[in-house]
């Protein structure tokens, strides 16, 4: 297991490596410049901003450059929001959209696989079909409109809740609310219907045939057959819920990384984009790193055929 | 011998969207205690169904017991609660699986699932579970169960599966074991070797195993009464001798003309034309008739009961009346009986299917 794990932080630095390159040539092909998206300057002026970032080196200079800073950690400085270091940025921003994530997941899970196993159990119920229009809304309806009706009537209409900022647990209830009910609705789906399949299946007869009362079949020889799927739409999905979401962030004015990264995309800031863009891909490895771990302590069969990779 | 299991004119429906399937349409017999009872017939005659039944496995909705008893015990199983039953299967009712590649749960030990019925039934503790586990497993012959005991499924042959299920199935020394064909996912030397082991087993524990299998050399080897089934009924039922030298309903007849054996190498196998009706629509009359080819007219209106052909052996066909025609079985059978009578049928081994 541990030999496994190496391996695969190995893998997952040359992916890094490679994402690193592609995401600096795509920048470097890009037309425009960062120091052209706003203010007017005259030749001279430019001039002296791309030597001070040394950006009139020849590009394979650059790149080395690059590389040799991101080994030590440095990611560059931003050249819109006042220089900031890009690390400071993101460290100041991402705990922000990881907590909102987080707390949307955990809440959007459970909630959608409580659902998904009361509507597989009661198949064709009315609490499976209430079930299904749920999960429906919440694939179908996209997160501001919930974020908006929340927002109208329990902000302002009831005054229960604060309508934007970040200032605190209060504060972080609606986001995370109009953020769960995605992955609430598709861990519901995935579920019923992983569940279905699973309870009919010839070992739940064995079990039934045993004795095993209906808990013992849903909770001891049900779930964990049916998680393989769930795990592996939920995995992408964590990611991309903790790695900010730009309309959410907007509609509550929260001061994430979603925002920020759309920024720094349309004034061409170098830096910031390839910053965020090699955390992304460090998080998202990660990810799915921990999934693929997952998968070995839920079923076994695939916990041997890892081992001997 | 005292009877343990009395099934009384049992009635199973699916109900489905084409409308109501009647899978099993009055079936009655009885199971004695210690004995052996093979039920045999084609796919789709409601062996399954039925055995599945007296320990209420069949899922509802879409099925249902319609009416019938089940008396085991001096309670009638077909009307149990959910919660009553579950106390009664695994520890009076146990049943073996067809298919021991997808009848164990992938995800736990089998070490695990063997106790879960110890703990369930027998309220002993883990260890004490664990240690009968492991003597289970050594019943079953299954080598160095302390260290198997804690694998999955898949690290285990199909052979071996089967054991395990098998050891599953007779964790709490069950009254009443029901095999429902535990032989036929598994290649014929296995297949040799499970039969031996569940008599083996039978004459340690003593208990009464319903056998179910379209398998007639291995009914040969295992039963001591037959029961056959078709379109949802028992249409003939008798000692292994009476149902091997002397039968007498048609279908019968069909199965053993089409029962391959190796002492028999000069006829070509009689195979039944036709195929089973559907149960949708059961036929008016006697299910078997149109691909009977003795068929007597009644045979179309009217349902034969069951004939007393000896005390053990009953029959549901006209040709038992007395009023009927004397019709002889087809010659190939007869010289199959004369040659079942002659080996005796217990030695046509089942490793000699092709």
């Amino acid at each position: 297991m541990v030999r496994y794990i190496l391996q695969r932080l190995g893998y997952m630095l040359l992916t890094l490596f490679l994402i690193a390159t592609f995401s600096f040539f795509l920048m470097k092909m890009l037309p425009g410049s960062p120091m052209k998206a706003e203010q007017k300057l005259s030749e001279a002026q430019l001039e002296i901003l791309y030597e001070k970032y040394n950006l009139d080196d020849p590009v394979p200079v650059q790149y080395i450059n690059y590389l040799g800073n991101l080994a030590q950690g440095d990611l560059g400085v931003s050249f819109q929001m006042n220089n900031q270091p890009v690390t400071a940025l993101l460290a100041s921003r991402i705990p922000v959209s990881a907590h909102l994530g987080f707390q949307a997941m955990i809440l959007g899970t459970i909630l959608g696989m409580l659902l998904g196993l009361v509507a597989a159990v009661r198949n064709n119920s009315w609490i499976d079909y209430t079930s299904n229009v749920i999960s429906v809304i919440g694939i179908s309806i996209p997160s501001f409109i919930f974020a908006g009706l929340l927002q109208y009537f329990v902000g302002v209409k009831l005054g229960l809740l604060p309508i934007a900022f970040w200032e605190g647990f209060q504060h972080t209830i609606m986001p995370t609310i109009a953020l769960a009910i995605f992955p609430l609705a598709i861990a519901a789906r995935f579920l019923r219907t992983e569940m279905i399949e699973v309870l009919g299946s010839d070992y739940i007869v064995t079990a039934r045939a045993k004795g095993v009362t209906k808990g013992g079949i849903m909770f001891k020889h049900g779930l964990r057959n049916a998680l393989i799927p769930l795990v592996t739409v939920m995995g992408p999905m964590a990611v991309s819920l903790m790695t900010g979401t730009l309309v959410i962030e907007q509609i509550f004015s929260i001061p994430g990384i979603g925002e920020q990264f759309v920024t720094s995309v349309t004034t061409n800031d170098f830096p910031v984009i390839m910053g965020t863009t090699l955390f992304f891909a460090f998080f998202f490895i990660l990810i799915i790193l921990v999934i693929d771990i997952l998968y070995g302590i839920i079923d076994p069969r695939i916990r041997l055929a890892g081992g001997k990779d | 011998m005292d009877k343990i299991l009395e099934v009384n004119d049992l009635h199973i429906s699916f109900d489905t969207y084409g409308g109501e399937v009647k899978a099993v349409r009055g079936v009655t017999f009885d199971l004695k205690k210690g004995e052996t009872l093979a039920i045999v017939g084609e796919s789709g005659s409601g062996k399954s169904v039925t055995t599945r039944a007296l320990a209420r496995l069949i899922p509802s909705p879409p099925g249902r017991i319609k009416q019938g008893e089940i008396l085991f015990d001096g309670k009638d199983l077909a009307k149990l609660k959910e919660k009553e039953m579950q106390q009664i299967r695994g520890k009076d009712i146990s049943t073996i699986f067809q298919d021991p590649m997808t009848s164990l749960n992938p995800t736990m030990k089998i070490g695990n699932q063997i106790m879960e019925g110890l703990i369930k039934h027998q309220k002993m503790s883990r260890a004490q579970a664990k240690s009968r586990a492991i003597e289970l497993l050594e019943l079953v012959g299954l080598p160095n169960p302390t260290e198997r005991i804690n694998q999955y499924p898949h690290q285990f042959s199909g052979g071996q599966r089967q054991r395990v299920v098998i050891a599953i199935a007779l964790a709490c020394n069950p009254k009443i074991l029901i095999a429902d064909e535990p032989t036929t996912a598994l290649d014929v030397t296995i297949q040799a070797q499970i039969l031996e082991l569940m008599k083996d087993i039978q004459k340690k524990t003593e208990s009464s195993i319903i056998f179910i299998t379209h398998d007639l050399g291995v009914v040969a080897n295992v039963a001591d009464r037959v029961a056959v089934m078709y379109a949802g009924k028992i249409v003939e039922i008798g000692t292994v001798d009476e149902i091997f030298y002397n039968p007498k309903h048609p279908y019968t007849w069909g199965l053993l003309g089409s029962m391959p054996t190796l002492d028999n190498t000069e006829d070509s196998l009689i195979a039944i034309p036709g195929s089973p009706p559907d149960m949708l629509k059961p036929p008016k009359g006697d299910a078997f008739a149109p691909r009977n080819e003795y068929a007597l007219e009644i045979d179309k209106e009217m349902e034969p009961p069951m004939f007393k052909v000896s005390d053990t052996h009953y029959a549901a066909t006209w040709l038992l009346h007395e009023y009927a025609p004397d019709i002889e079985p087809p010659e190939a059978v007869k010289r199959r009986m004369k040659g079942f009578a002659k080996t005796g049928a217990g030695n046509s081994k089942e490793g000699e299917r092709p």
